[in-house]
């Protein structure tokens, strides 16, 4: 149907900001990502934002209970889902109350009139009809009537029969993805054959989502109300094979990844947590890679079993948000002690304690670098888009492999949800982060035999042997006490323990120079303002970068990986600019480490609503601090 | 007593997996070079030495035994066993050897914890092993006291304790581990003594025999907090009077004179009776209902007089980590080896020149 002759007008865009939004229990989110697999496979350049609430079901037609879908694809690289939606679809009241103040004024606006009834308008809180009582006359309003018209089309399709009224107008969320995909251009046939597969089993329910489906594409073709069409291009991107991947996704395959690259088997403890319940559920469907997951019965068993299995030689990985972090602290302090690779993954969410689970923030740093009980260093990694979860998995499992330590990774629900295309690695291009393990005695008593040290360290790394039970002769027993420098027997003399706490902060210290040194970004080189991040804030930086520089403004970006330890040259980085600005999403976390460490008298700028920065917004703030 | 190699054949399915010893064993061979630093008269001695005396009939490399601790007192048990072994932190130890052993299924793991590590803080993780029949063989060392902590009552001592942190006498009702374990339906749970080494033994044997989470556990004196607390079932004079020997198959009876025995009673409890009673119970450890070993567990010095030591139950089902690696088998099967790039093609892809 995408083939057939367009009788209206088209426009050609570079770029389209649309959002979706209706009841939680509306199928909101899967429309999104349909809309977003049409536009990947179009070849935009894409970035989404999934915003739904924490109840699965919250009470239905509130604004409490609305989920929504914004999805922002251009023709040119992009590097945030958007600002404003150009575009609203709203399937209710509450939809409709819940999204109005984004949306720009002259924006389209598509509601579902069959939902705008007297009940619904007063569970949104709606005194009057906003349709009719002037609140949205600054809009291009599209007054369609979803329900029904997709029950129509229903019941009008062969093959839909024994669907109730409730079963047909279930498929409403397709009515309106056919007519948003009409209205963008987007190509259908990946939506149609998606559909029977997801219902394969339910023919029926398949024929009612793609009658529904069509009817909506129709529609807009022979409705009055939509007299414009738009196309956005697709962009110039590099060469190679792409697939749209969410962060948690990509960071699930780094992790399948890692454990190819190092040789070891793959072990997930985890306890279910949102956002990070996804990796779970992704990397349980590995198996065949030697893949083992186990669902703990808390965040403690979780991590505690990832360590268990670190013990005997797998790759021990464990995910979590906050507030499992929290609970798996002290196991962490005691891979410090243990000096194991351990990776524990914390996909950040709003706190604290519970929070905003389903909303992101980057509150979780200073935990993540100085929370644990004594001197416990230990790395600290971040991902700063969707796809780039994949590298930061593996750079995680490199550092803790070849350092014997624990590794916190930091995600955000950001990342975690939302997607992009993601130019697919091939397998050259990946790093040889392969371990070997301890066979041999490396010590010579002075009797003349040898024996085997546990905490004997390479010089150059300051690792200890990994030497994993089933090995002869390597027999050795490990834990929290503290451990005599070598040997690794208990020790409790005062001197052996401040090398010993010396030594495993130097171990930390040292990869400083096993990493990437910070990357400037800086097109005029005469920029006097660097902006300094780290994690997802990288994507509404550097377009709020972008804006100041078209505006003829000089600005560099710098957006760190490694928030532990920091790169080699992170204190000349800083040194070489008048005002140094560090957006975070929350109070100044980074900004605390930065000055404390560099006295560097950076300005923090801050905001924890639970939504990624917009690009606009930090255009403002950046042009502020370069005009002072 | 002599121990040669796996005298008794020792085996199971699962113990098949770990690698045998090249050549015959001793004590000596599991006793590391780390002086060994509890209370003198502690009854860990007895214990730690009664484990070294029998890991030499298991036969098994020793490279491949694995024991993992909490913290406390009994959780300084590995550093004096020459094998692999990891003291962890306070009641996790369970956990840490579930992830230890789903992955490695050709290790021996075995977990030292207390009363205080296991039954309180580390409670949650003791259930869900036991649940789980996840292959461990779990040593819970009961002294119903906190020993390193300098003696404040744990959640098996007695109501009405006076210990530092209750004067007055504490409140808290005490748990019985075995009827805890029996509840998490575990599927091997015993109890023996510290003293007791040919019991002790005899149990051990036992529960490395069982293919899954096997609970054990050991009365053990704490001399200097809690001295004397299991004296009837240790001493001479009281204990055969006081104490019911489990044997499966065999009838319930016990007494210096054998003429004591468990009966059913009316109401289908179990109860005291004469050994020439003929609703003398013989006892079923195999049972794959637990009701039986449950309302054995109910017995003890205070609700009878008389304590059962031995193996209430043992039943075979597959272990947590035999299902967890066919589930890898069968996903291997199905699926083909993974292959790291077909995955990360997998889905929608488009290609740009």
């Amino acid at each position: 149907m995408s083939e057939q002759v367009r009788e209206k007008e088209t426009r050609q865009v570079d770029r389209v900001v649309i959002r979706f939004a209706g009841d939680s229990g509306d199928g909101m989110q899967l429309t999104g990502e349909r809309f977003t697999s049409e536009t990947a496979s179009f070849g935009n350049d894409l970035s989404t934002l999934p915003d739904f609430p924490a109840e699965i079901r919250a009470p239905a037609g509130t604004p409490a209970g609305v989920s929504g879908f914004q999805l922002h694809y251009a023709n040119h690289d992009i590097l945030t889902p958007g600002d404003a939606p150009n575009v609203l679809v709203a399937m209710n009241p509450a939809a409709l109350k819940a999204n109005l103040k984004d949306l720009p004024r002259g924006a389209d606006l598509v509601v579902n009139t069959d939902a705008f009834t007297g009940g619904n308008l007063k569970k949104a809180g709606y005194a009057t009809d906003p349709l009719s009582d002037g609140t949205v006359d600054d809009f291009h309003v599209h007054r369609v009537p979803l329900t029904s018209m997709t029950i129509k089309a229903v019941n009008a399709a062969e093959g839909t029969d024994g669907l109730n009224k409730k079963e047909s107008e279930r498929a409403k969320n397709m009515f309106a993805l056919g007519l948003m995909s009409w209205l963008y251009h987007r190509p259908t046939e990946g939506t149609v054959t998606f559909i029977n597969r997801k219902f394969g089993k339910l023919p029926a329910v398949a024929a009612a989502n793609i009658a529904a489906f069509r009817a909506g594409y129709n529609y807009g073709e022979t409705t009055e109300s939509f007299s414009v069409t738009y196309e956005v291009a697709p962009a110039r991107m590099a060469p190679g094979t792409y697939r749209n991947i969410s962060g948690n996704v990509a960071l699930s395959y780094g992790l399948v990844a890692a454990a190819e690259l190092t040789g070891l088997p793959l072990f997930l403890g985890s306890y279910p947590i949102t956002p990070a319940s996804d990796i779970l559920h992704e990397l349980s469907k590995h198996k065949n890679f030697n893949v083992r997951t186990f669902q703990a019965e808390d965040e403690i068993a979780g991590v505690g079993s990832a360590l268990g299995a670190a013990f005997g030689g797998a790759l021990g990985v464990t995910t979590t948000s906050g507030p499992g972090v929290a609970l798996k602290t002290e196991t962490l302090g005691l891979a410090v002690s243990l000096e194991l690779p351990l990776l524990l993954v914390d996909i950040q969410r709003g706190g604290p304690s519970t929070g905003l689970p389903t909303k992101t923030e980057q509150s979780d740093l200073s935990m993540a670098v100085l929370g644990r009980n004594g001197e416990a260093p230990l790395p600290v990694v971040a991902a700063r888009s969707p796809s780039d979860c994949f590298h930061a998995a593996i750079e995680a499992a490199r550092l803790a492999t070849k350092y014997r330590t624990p590794v916190i990774l930091l995600s955000d629900g950001y990342l975690a949800n939302g997607s992009e295309p993601w130019l697919l690695p091939s397998r050259e291009s990946l790093p040889d982060i392969k371990v070997t393990f301890a066979t041999e005695h490396n010590h010579t008593a002075a009797d003349g035999s040898t024996e085997f040290w546990p905490y004997l360290r390479d010089p150059e790394t300051l690792a200890r042997p990994w030497a994993v039970p089933g090995t002869p002769g390597l027999e050795h027993r490990i834990g929290g006490l503290e451990k005599a420098d070598g040997q690794g027997t208990i020790s409790y003399d005062p001197a052996n323990h401040d090398k010993m706490v010396r030594l495993r902060r130097a171990k930390i210290d040292g990869i400083a120079s096993d990493i990437e040194p910070l990357e400037i970004e800086d097109p005029s080189g005469e920029a006097k303002v660097l902006v300094l991040g780290w994690g997802s804030t990288y994507g509404p930086i550097a377009a709020g970068c972008r804006r100041v520089r078209a505006r003829g403004m000089k600005v560099a970006q710098a957006h760190l990986r490694h928030l532990n330890p920091f790169p080699a040259n992170t204190g000349d980085v800083l040194r070489a600019y008048d005002r140094v600005l560090i957006p975070e999403m929350n109070l100044g976390q980074l900004l605390t480490l930065i000055r404390a460490r560099y006295l560097v008298d950076a300005i923090g700028y801050n905001q924890v609503r639970g939504l990624p920065f917009k690009a606009a917004e930090l255009e403002g703030v950046l042009e502020d601090v370069i005009n002072q | 007593m002599t121990v040669t190699t796996n005298v008794d054949g020792i085996s199971n399915r699962l113990l098949d997996l770990v690698p045998a010893a090249g050549s015959p064993q001793t004590r000596k061979d599991f006793t590391s070079d780390q002086e060994v630093r509890w209370c003198p008269g502690c009854g860990d001695y007895a214990i730690l030495a009664t484990v070294q005396g029998f890991l030499p009939e298991l036969g098994l490399a020793r490279e491949n035994v694995v024991f993992i601790s909490g913290i406390g007192c009994s959780s300084r048990f590995p550093y004096y066993v020459d094998t692999y072994g990891m003291h962890s932190i306070h009641g996790r130890a369970p956990a840490i050897a579930t992830g230890l052993a789903v992955s490695r299924p050709d290790l021996s793991v075995w977990v030292v914890t207390g009363d205080g590590d296991a039954l309180s803080i580390g409670g949650n993780h003791l259930l869900h092993a036991l649940r789980r029949n996840v292959n461990v063989k779990i040593l819970l060392f009961n002294n119903q006291i906190y020993g390193l902590t300098k003696g404040q009552y744990s959640p098996t001592s007695e109501q009405g304790k006076i210990t530092k942190s209750t004067p007055m006498g504490s409140l808290d009702r005490p748990y019985n581990p075995v009827s805890l374990a029996l509840g998490a339906e575990a599927t091997f749970v015993a109890r023996s003594v510290d003293s007791d080494r040919a019991h002790l033994t005899s149990v051990l044997r036992a529960a490395a025999k069982h293919p899954g989470t096997a609970l054990v556990e050991i009365f053990q004196n704490c001399n200097i907090f809690n001295d004397g607390a299991f004296d009837q079932l240790k001493d001479r004079t009281t204990r055969e009077d006081h104490t019911l020997r489990l044997n499966h198959g065999e009838p319930l009876v016990f007494g210096v004179d054998s003429d004591r025995a468990i009966i059913r009673a009316a109401d289908g409890s179990l109860a005291v009776g004469a050994a020439t009673d003929p609703a003398v119970v013989v006892h079923d450890a195999r049972a794959t209902d637990p009701t039986h070993a449950f309302a054995l567990s109910r017995l003890t010095g205070d609700s009878a007089d008389v304590t059962p030591i031995g193996v209430f139950r043992d039943v075979d089902v597959p272990a947590y980590d035999e299902l967890v690696n066919n589930q890898v088998t069968e996903a291997t099967d199905r699926f083909g080896d993974g292959d790291l790039m077909a995955l990360l093609n997998s889905g929608d892809t488009w290609s740009v020149d």
